[in-house]
C-alpha cells in the first residue's frame, strides 16, 4: 500500500492504495464515488470514463499512480452548487438513458468535448461518443440530447 | 378482456397501495424496473386516477413478502399486468376513500372534488384528505378489476412524455445500482470459472490457497465451484486471477463445435405442428406439393446464430447468510421464483430466504442475474455473518450467460395467378428459450442455476420439454398475422445443442418475423407487387394495416424520394399476434466494402392506450437499435475449448457511428388495453434491414449477421 494525493472534483484527497490499482477501484471503494461504472475492465466500453486535465480518460485499467498531480473530475463533480451541468440537464430532459449503466461515461465524454471545443458540432460529438457502448439502444435519445445541447450553443 | 393474473393472484388492495402519514402514496408492484420505465408509467397511472401530484407517488422496491407476486417481469407484459392492476387499485381506493369522505363530511359523494389528495365538497367548505382518511387503517378490501376509471379527458399525466424516474440520480452519479451497494463488514467476491461448461476442477495448488489465506483472502470451494472473497474489491479481483492460475481442470471432450446449423437439422428433435399459435401434440403433416392453382412456388431458408444479452454491467448479487437465514439482493426479473430455486438448491425453507430487487444494468431477458444470486449465496453460506457482494467479470458475463438460441427457418409458399398467397409452410428448428429458474417438479428451477452443475453434489442440467403455450419460445410469432388460406406451421425443439441458452428479448419472434417478413418481400417481388400493397392485400386486421400505412407515409419503401444508392425495407408484426402492432421501415446504404449503414428509420406502433410517450418511444427505438446490432454484427463464437466471444472486441455491437435518424409514430387508440412494447420491434427491424439491403443492392441476405464479409460473399454469388 502506498499513499497518494489525488485532486478530485476540486479537492485534494489522500488515499492508501496498491500502486497497481486501477483508478476506478480507488474512486468507488476508497472515496465512495460510485458514478463511474466498471463495465469491462478492458478499456472497451467507456462506462468508467472520468475527466483528467480536461481530457476524457478511462479509469478501469490506468493505475492510480498515473493520476497523481492531475485534476480529475468525476460525474459527481459536474453539478455546481447542485445545478446540473448542461450535459446532465440535456440527458435528463431527453430521457437519454434506459438502464443508465453506461450514462455516466457518456455524460463525461460529452462534457469533456464541449468544454474543450470552441465550435462543437455533431460530428465532433459523435467522435466523442465513440467507444461508449450502450446495450439498451438509448442511442436515439442520447443523440436528441446532443442536438439539443448544440442548438442551445452549449 | 382476459382477467389480469396479477389481480387474481394478489387481490387485496392493501398489497398494491398505501397512503403514508407524510402525505405520499406508495405503489407496490411485483414488476421490476429494468430500464423499461415501468415505475414511471405506474406512478403516472396512480397519480392520475387518484388526483395526486406524481411527486407524491413512491414506487416501492420489489421484495419477497411485501410486494405482490407477479411472477416474472417478462414478455412485454408489465403494462398489461402491473399497469392495469395499479390503475384499478387506484380507482378502487379513490372510490372507497371518497365514500368515506362523504360519510365523514356528511355530504353527497357527488359533491366531492379531489385536488392533489385533498378532498373538498362544493356543498360545504369542509375538507379532508386521503391521508387523514387512510390513517384509520388498512383498506381491507379487494381491488375491483372493474372499478370505473376517470374519463381520458380528465387525465393530466397519462399520455404525456414523463421524466424518467431515477434518471436524475443516474446523471448525478449517485449510487443507484446494486453494483454500488456498500455495507459495513461487506466482502467483495469474485469467481474462478472453469474453462468451459464440461470442465471439472481436479487440482488446486494448496500453497496458493494458504498464501491467499495469510493475506486475509477467503477461498470458497464446493466441488468445481471456486470463489474468493476479500474486504477490498481489487484484492478480490487479483486473488481470483492467482487462484485461477493455481487450478487444474479435467477438460473432457470439450464443447461440440461442429456447424450449429447442421446440428439444428441433424440432431434428435421433438417436432410439433402449431395451430393458431399453439403447438398440438399430434404428428406433423408432411409437406405436400404445391396446390393445383399455384402459379409460382418459392422456398427459402433463413438462419440466426447464437446471440447474447451482453449486459453492460456484469451480473452481480449481494447475499448475507446469518443465523440460518439468507438475504439476497438481486437484479433478477423474478424474485419469487428465484427464492424457490435458491431454497431448493441450498436445501433451505423458502421462508428463511428474503429476496429483494435492486437495479442492475439492462438485461433484455434471462441473463446472468439469477446465476449470480446463487453464486453469492454459496459464498455467503460459507462465510456466515458477512454481506457478500459478488460480481462477475466481463469475460464471465460474455462466456457464461444463457444465450438466445440459434435457429433455422424453412419457408415455402405458392402464389396463385392473382398474386395472392395460396399455400404457406414454415418450419422453425431451434433450442429452448425457457431455462429460467422456474419452480417445477424435481427441483428443475434449482438445476437451471448455472453453478448447480459444478457443486460437489451437482444437480444435473435440466432438459426441458417443448413449450406448449400460445406464442411462446420457438413458436413465438411463427403464425403470421396475414390472412392465408392454408398454413402448415411446425416447431422443432432440437436436442443436444452445444451452448447454454434461455430467454433473450422476444424469444423466437426475432427469428420467425425476420424469416416471414423477408419472405413476404421475396413473394411480393415474384408477384410484381410492392412491399406495402402486397402485405395489405393479405392483411384484414385494421390496427395492423394502420401501422403499416403510418410507417409508409413517413418513409415509403416504394417511394421515388429514396436517394440514389439507398434502399428501404419494411418489416411488420403484431407481437405474439395479441400484443403491440409494429411496422419498421429502414433506409440503408451499402458501402463498397459491404458495410451496411442505417440512414433513416420510421417506426409506427399501436401499443394500446399510451401512458408514458417518452418511455414507449424509447422501448420501440431501443428494440430497433438492439435488433439492428444483432442483425448486423452479432454471433457467439466458440470452439472445443470454450466460448471465444469473451469481450467487446470479440463480440462487437452497434455503436453511435451507425444509428439511423428515427421518426417514431405512436398510434394511440384511446381507452384500450395496454399491449407492452419492449419486444415488438426486434423482429420487424431485422426484416426491415434485410429488405432494405435487397432494395439497395439486389442481394438477399438470409443468414444473420449481415457482416461486410457476408455481404461481399452474397455479391460474389449473385
Amino acid at each position: 500500500m502506498n499513499a497518494f494525493l489525488l485532486n478530485i472534483n476540486g479537492a485534494v484527497r489522500k488515499v492508501e492504495a496498491d500502486p497497481a490499482m486501477p483508478l476506478i477501484y480507488v474512486l468507488r471503494n476508497r472515496l465512495g464515488l460510485m458514478g463511474a461504472k466498471l463495465g469491462c475492465g478492458l478499456e472497451q466500453c467507456g462506462a468508467c470514463a472520468v475527466i483528467a486535465d480536461g481530457e476524457r480518460v478511462l479509469s478501469c485499467v490506468r493505475t492510480v499512480s498515473e493520476f497523481e498531480g492531475r485534476a480529475i473530475t468525476t460525474i459527481e463533480g459536474l453539478a455546481e452548487e447542485g445545478e446540473l451541468n448542461p450535459v446532465q440537464r440535456a440527458f435528463l430532459d431527453a430521457g437519454a438513458a434506459q438502464c443508465g449503466y453506461c450514462t455516466s461515461g457518456m455524460v463525461i465524454a460529452l462534457t469533456a468535448y464541449l468544454e474543450a471545443e470552441e465550435h462543437p458540432d455533431r460530428r465532433g460529438a459523435l467522435e466523442a461518443l465513440e467507444g461508449h457502448l450502450c446495450r439498451c439502444g438509448a442511442h436515439a435519445d442520447v443523440l436528441r440530447a446532443v442536438d439539443r445541447l448544440l442548438a442551445d450553443g452549449a | 378482456m382476459a382477467p389480469n393474473p396479477s389481480l387474481l393472484n394478489n387481490p387485496a388492495l392493501d398489497d398494491w397501495l398505501t397512503f403514508g402519514a407524510d402525505e405520499t402514496v406508495t405503489v407496490r408492484s411485483g414488476k421490476v424496473d429494468i430500464g423499461q420505465r415501468i415505475s414511471t408509467a405506474t406512478a403516472l397511472l396512480a397519480a392520475d386516477e387518484l388526483d395526486v401530484d406524481p411527486g407524491r407517488v413512491r414506487v416501492a422496491r420489489v421484495e419477497t413478502g411485501l410486494s405482490p407476486d407477479e411472477g416474472l417481469t417478462v414478455g412485454s407484459q408489465s403494462m398489461a399486468q402491473t399497469g392495469n392492476a395499479v390503475r384499478q387499485a387506484a380507482a378502487t381506493a379513490r372510490r372507497h376513500l371518497l365514500a368515506r369522505a362523504a360519510c365523514v363530511l356528511g355530504v353527497d359523494v357527488a359533491t366531492l372534488e379531489v385536488e392533489d389528495g385533498e378532498i373538498r365538497s362544493h356543498a360545504t367548505n369542509r375538507r379532508t384528505s386521503y391521508w387523514e382518511l387512510a390513517a384509520d387503517g388498512p383498506f381491507g378490501i379487494d381491488v375491483d378489476p372493474d372499478a370505473p376509471l376517470k374519463p381520458r379527458t380528465a387525465l393530466r399525466h397519462v399520455g404525456t412524455a414523463a421524466l424518467a424516474r431515477g434518471l436524475e440520480d443516474i446523471v448525478r452519479g449517485r449510487p443507484h445500482f446494486l453494483h454500488d451497494m456498500s455495507l459495513p463488514g461487506m466482502l467483495h467476491a469474485r469467481l474462478v470459472r472453469p474453462p468451459h461448461y464440461h470442465a471439472l476442477l481436479v487440482g488446486l495448488n494448496e500453497a496458493v490457497v494458504d498464501r491467499l489465506g495469510a493475506e486475509g483472502i477467503e477461498v470458497v470451494r464446493d466441488g468445481s465451484f471456486l470463489a474468493v472473497a476479500a474486504a477490498d474489491e481489487y484484492a478480490a479481483v487479483r486473488a481470483s486471477g492467482r487462484l485461477g492460475a493455481a487450478a487444474s481442470w479435467e477438460l473432457g471432450d470439450g464443447i461440440f463445435s461442429g456447424d450449429v446449423y447442421e446440428g439444428l437439422r441433424g440432431n434428435e428433435k421433438v417436432s410439433l405442428p402449431v395451430i393458431d399459435g399453439t403447438p398440438a401434440e399430434a404428428p406433423v403433416a408432411p409437406l405436400e406439393g404445391p396446390p393445383a392453382d399455384a402459379a409460382v412456388t418459392l422456398e427459402a431458408r433463413y438462419e440466426r446464430p447464437y446471440q447474447m444479452h451482453a449486459s453492460m454491467g456484469p451480473s452481480t448479487a449481494m447475499a448475507t447468510f446469518d443465523d440460518g437465514r439468507l438475504t439476497v439482493v438481486t437484479h433478477s426479473q423474478g424474485i419469487y421464483f428465484l427464492r424457490l430455486a435458491l431454497a431448493d438448491a441450498l436445501g433451505m425453507e423458502s421462508e428463511a430466504i428474503h429476496v429483494r430487487h435492486a437495479p442492475g444494468a439492462g438485461c433484455y431477458g434471462h441473463n446472468g442475474a439469477d446465476d449470480a444470486a446463487f453464486d453469492a449465496a454459496i459464498v455467503a453460506r460459507a462465510l456466515p455473518g458477512a454481506p457478500v457482494l459478488l460480481k462477475w467479470s466481463r469475460e464471465e458475463e460474455h462466456a457464461w450467460e444463457p444465450y438466445g438460441s440459434c435457429a433455422s427457418m424453412d419457408l415455402r409458399a405458392s402464389l396463385d395467378g392473382h398474386g395472392r398467397i395460396a399455400a404457406w409452410s414454415h418450419e422453425t428448428y431451434s433450442d429452448t428459450y425457457s431455462m429460467r429458474p422456474h419452480p417445477g417438479p424435481d427441483g428443475t428451477g434449482a438445476a437451471r442455476l448455472l453453478s448447480a452443475r459444478f457443486l460437489a453434489e451437482p444437480l444435473e442440467p435440466h432438459v426441458p420439454g417443448p413449450a406448449l403455450g400460445r406464442h411462446v419460445g420457438i413458436h413465438r410469432n411463427l403464425d403470421p398475422l396475414y390472412d392465408l388460406p392454408e398454413k402448415r406451421l411446425v416447431k422443432h425443439l432440437v436436442r443436444d445443442m452445444p451452448l447454454r441458452v434461455s430467454a433473450l428479448r422476444s424469444l423466437g419472434a426475432y427469428a420467425n418475423v425476420f424469416a416471414i417478413e423477408s419472405f413476404m418481400d421475396e413473394l411480393a417481388a415474384k408477384a410484381g407487387s410492392d412491399p406495402v400493397s402486397f402485405r395489405l392485400r393479405h392483411l384484414s386486421d385494421p390496427r395492423g394495416r394502420a401501422v403499416i400505412e403510418a410507417a409508409a407515409e413517413r418513409l415509403d419503401p416504394a417511394g421515388t424520394d429514396c436517394p440514389q444508392g439507398r434502399g428501404r425495407g419494411l418489416g411488420f408484426a403484431q407481437y405474439k399476434n395479441s400484443e403491440t402492432y409494429a411496422a419498421v421501415i429502414m433506409e440503408v446504404s451499402v458501402g463498397d466494402r459491404g458495410e451496411i449503414r442505417l440512414e433513416r428509420c420510421a417506426i409506427a406502433a399501436d401499443a394500446g392506450e399510451v401512458v408514458d410517450r417518452a418511455g414507449l418511444a424509447a422501448q420501440l427505438e431501443g428494440g430497433v437499435v438492439q435488433a439492428a446490432s444483432w442483425t448486423l454484427h452479432e454471433a457467439v463464437t466458440f470452439d472445443r475449448d470454450g466460448i471465444t466471444s469473451r469481450d467487446w472486441d470479440s463480440y462487437p455491437i452497434l455503436g453511435f457511428d451507425n444509428v439511423p435518424v428515427f421518426e417514431t409514430v405512436l398510434i394511440d387508440p384511446g381507452r384500450a388495453p395496454f399491449l407492452g412494447a419492449g419486444e415488438a420491434t426486434a423482429g420487424p427491424a431485422a426484416a426491415a434491414i434485410a429488405n432494405a439491403v435487397c432494395a439497395a443492392t439486389g442481394l438477399r441476405l438470409r443468414q444473420i449477421p449481415f457482416t461486410p464479409e457476408s455481404v461481399r460473399a452474397a455479391a460474389l454469388q449473385s
